[in-house]
């Protein structure tokens, strides 16, 4: 008995225990592109790669209270800055890896536009404005586009903004504010019956910053700079993002 | 919304499920204690499946079923012109099932423990079946009855998961206190967090100590 329970012990170490591996914290929206470039990485430097995928305030106050991860890829710049100041990342780390994009989504409607303005239309999904960078946005392109009026009583917030764009999906909310990385029709359970883009002015740019949490791991920081190659960047921008020059 | 908002709303969401629950779960238990049916395990693994099942699996189900494309939601959309996802409406319904396990079994084991003879005594005395349920048992199901409104009530008071998957998180109708918490938390706004979180363990500890004290005192009589 006491030796099973010895053996289990061993294979529960052994993957932890593998010096080339490294844990990432990748902000919800970035799923997908995190993967693919784990897995790009992974195939060339043979280092793997194990993500890990939540909101960004949920990393955050993970990371504070000493949460493992290597690398975190966060949905904004105030997240990694405030780590940087509080000792919790490497300082000078810090760089845009992508930059967001808003769009109207809907599974009911042929206008989207139109299910914004009209109060009758039913819910509008939005990320939950505290916690996700993208509901933060999606809350000023409200303000900015004069719609306050319009979906007032009609907002549903998501936990992240995956949640609010599959509330939408689900055709439980007419339309979703979402992230134009997740609408993917490969992604996606069922065509869009409409997918609109936020003008660019109505919203703040959406800076989505990576740093490093640990100095002292190598492969770690090499993750780091093959996101600034153009092989990363181009899986980037496949996935909906624009790239900073 | 103020910082008590939300544990007020789940208190009433709390209030309105318990008496659903007792209503409702009530003929179940009794139905259950007494009946021969062959089909009595199919339906207590049916009542007891919400206490292991993940709240997440719950909670997509009936986003799915509550929604105005589900066969629940759609016809209440039809009915109402509302749809019942993101409403408080919606989460009444999503919190009976989800605490039903927790109201039909306290109840279920009181009424078992009814000796038959009693109620034949009251059959014989000219009681109708009501009547003898209502003079008979309910007076000896106190305790059942007691322990499943405080754990309905504690239980729903404390949902997280199903809440969180189809209640949308709008203030005043469906943010309950485990998502301003949640919230709270994220945001880092701890104080807040601790101040609800607090609320609610002194909460859970008192009706939990209450409950089980008055079960000591029934036992010793």
């Amino acid at each position: 008995m006491r030796g099973r329970v010895f053996l289990i012990l061993l294979l529960l170490c052994g993957p932890a225990a593998a010096e080339q591996s490294i844990l990432v914290a990748v902000s919800g929206n970035f799923s997908v592109a995190g993967a693919r470039l784990a897995e790009h990485f992974q195939q060339q430097t043979g280092i793997s790669v194990r993500t890990s995928n939540a909101s960004s305030g949920r990393f955050y106050a993970q990371i504070v209270n000493g949460a493992p991860f290597d690398v975190f890829l966060a949905a904004n710049a105030d997240y990694p800055a405030r780590l940087e100041d509080k000792g919790h990342a490497v300082a000078g780390s810090r760089f845009t890896y992508a930059t967001g994009s808003l769009v109207i989504y809907s599974s009911t409607v042929d206008d989207c536009y139109r299910a914004l303005t009209d109060k009758e239309a039913g819910f509008v999904a939005v990320g939950n404005p505290g916690t996700s960078p993208y509901g933060d946005a999606a809350s000023t392109f409200i303000e900015r586009g004069g719609l306050r009026e319009a979906v007032s009583g009609r907002l549903v917030y998501g936990e992240n903004i995956l949640q609010a764009l599959q509330y939408a999906v689900s055709g439980n909310a007419v339309v979703a504010i979402a992230a134009k990385s997740h609408v993917n029709p490969r992604d996606l359970p069922s065509e869009p019956t409409c997918v609109v883009d936020v003008p660019r002015g109505q919203y703040d740019p959406i800076l989505q910053q990576a740093v490093l949490l640990t100095s002292n791991r190598d492969a770690a920081r090499r993750f780091l700079e093959f996101l600034k190659t153009e092989e990363a960047r181009e899986i980037i921008r496949q996935e909906g993002y624009e790239v900073p020059e | 919304m103020s910082l008590y908002g939300p544990l007020w709303l789940s208190a009433q969401l709390a209030f309105v499920t318990t008496v659903i629950l007792l209503l409702l779960g009530a003929p179940l238990a009794w139905w259950l204690a007494h009946t021969k049916t062959r089909a009595k395990p199919i339906v207590q693994a049916i009542v007891a499946m919400p206490i292991v099942l993940p709240p997440t699996v719950l909670g997509f189900y009936l986003l799915i079923l509550l929604g105005p494309r589900g066969a629940v939601g759609g016809w209440w959309v039809s009915l109402t012109g509302n749809a019942l996802t993101f409403s408080f409406t919606g989460l009444v319904i999503a919190s009976c099932i989800y605490s039903l396990p927790f109201a039909v079994q306290p109840m279920q084991n009181a009424f078992e423990a009814v000796p038959r003879q009693t109620l034949e005594r009251a059959w014989t005395l000219g009681a109708t079946r009501l009547d003898a349920f209502f003079s008979v048992a309910v007076p000896l199901s106190v305790r059942g009855f007691i322990s499943a409104a405080v754990l309905a009530f504690a239980h729903t008071l404390g949902e997280f998961g199903v809440v969180l998957m189809v209640g949308g998180n709008i203030p005043g109708e469906t943010r309950m206190v485990s998502i301003a918490i949640y919230d709270h938390v994220e945001t880092l706004n701890y104080g807040a967090a601790h101040q609800l979180s607090l609320v609610l363990l002194a909460f859970a500890f008192i009706v939990l100590l209450a409950m089980f004290a008055l079960n000591q005192r029934w036992r010793r009589v």
